[in-house]
């Protein structure tokens, strides 16, 4: 078992209810976790970012890590 | 010195300034009152602190070595604007004109593309939405 930390933005922080929180997983990756929450936003859309570092949900991540789920960006 | 500073509220347009450089181009993205067919009274921005400033600076510094710039500078807003409000602004040095601008264009198609900051759309109708989020495609074909 981990225990990760997962931040929320946009319409995923909406759904959750949430901008952070600690979730205990057995997830091995973040897609697999992601899948845990049935949120409603298709991964096929999302990045994630695992202790700063920005990349596909497909990554593992170790216990303590700090993931964030980035959806489609619209900045600038 | 390359800067990139998120500001919750309006902020004033700084001066760049070196001798070694005869063009200083900025652009500014300001929220206009009207999105895909539909009246947009307002918007809201969100950020990720830590990753929007990690991001820009890396593009900001891509952008100096592309367009052999002196300096990039960023500033973006967060929380709520209203129409006609700057929510980006971006500044350049270089030697000369032509990269200057270049160098404006593509900061803001990368900007776009890579930052973790998001928009939300507020229409005249009452609704409201994730720009790229709401209106992706499988959240369209979930709504109908």
């Amino acid at each position: 078992m981990k225990q990760v930390t997962v931040q929320y933005f946009a319409s995923l922080r909406e759904q959750r209810g949430l901008s952070e929180e600690a979730i205990n997983t057995e997830a091995a990756t973040v897609a697999d976790l992601y899948r845990d929450l049935q949120l409603r936003l298709d991964p096929v859309h999302l990045r994630c970012a695992i202790d700063g570092d920005i990349g596909a949900l497909s990554r593992e991540f170790k216990d303590g890590a700090v993931i964030v789920l980035i959806p489609p960006v619209a900045g600038g | 010195m390359i800067s990139f500073v998120l500001k919750s509220a309006p902020f004033d347009a700084p001066n760049m300034e070196s001798q070694a450089c005869g063009a200083f181009a900025t652009f500014e993205g300001r929220v206009r009152n009207e999105h895909g067919g539909k009246a947009v009274l307002a918007l809201e921005y969100e950020a990720h602190p830590e990753l929007a400033q990690a991001e820009a600076h890396k593009l900001l510094t891509e952008a100096c070595a592309r367009f052999g710039l002196m300096d990039a500078a960023a500033i973006h807003r967060t929380g709520r604007l209203e129409l006609g409000e700057t929510a980006i602004w971006v500044g350049v040095l270089a030697p000369h004109r032509r990269e200057a601008f270049d160098a404006l264009i593509w900061i803001m198609d990368e900007f776009k593309q890579r930052v973790p900051i998001w928009k939300k759309e507020h229409y005249a109708d009452g609704s409201a939405g994730w720009v790229g989020i709401d209106d992706a495609p499988s959240a369209k074909e979930k709504q109908a």
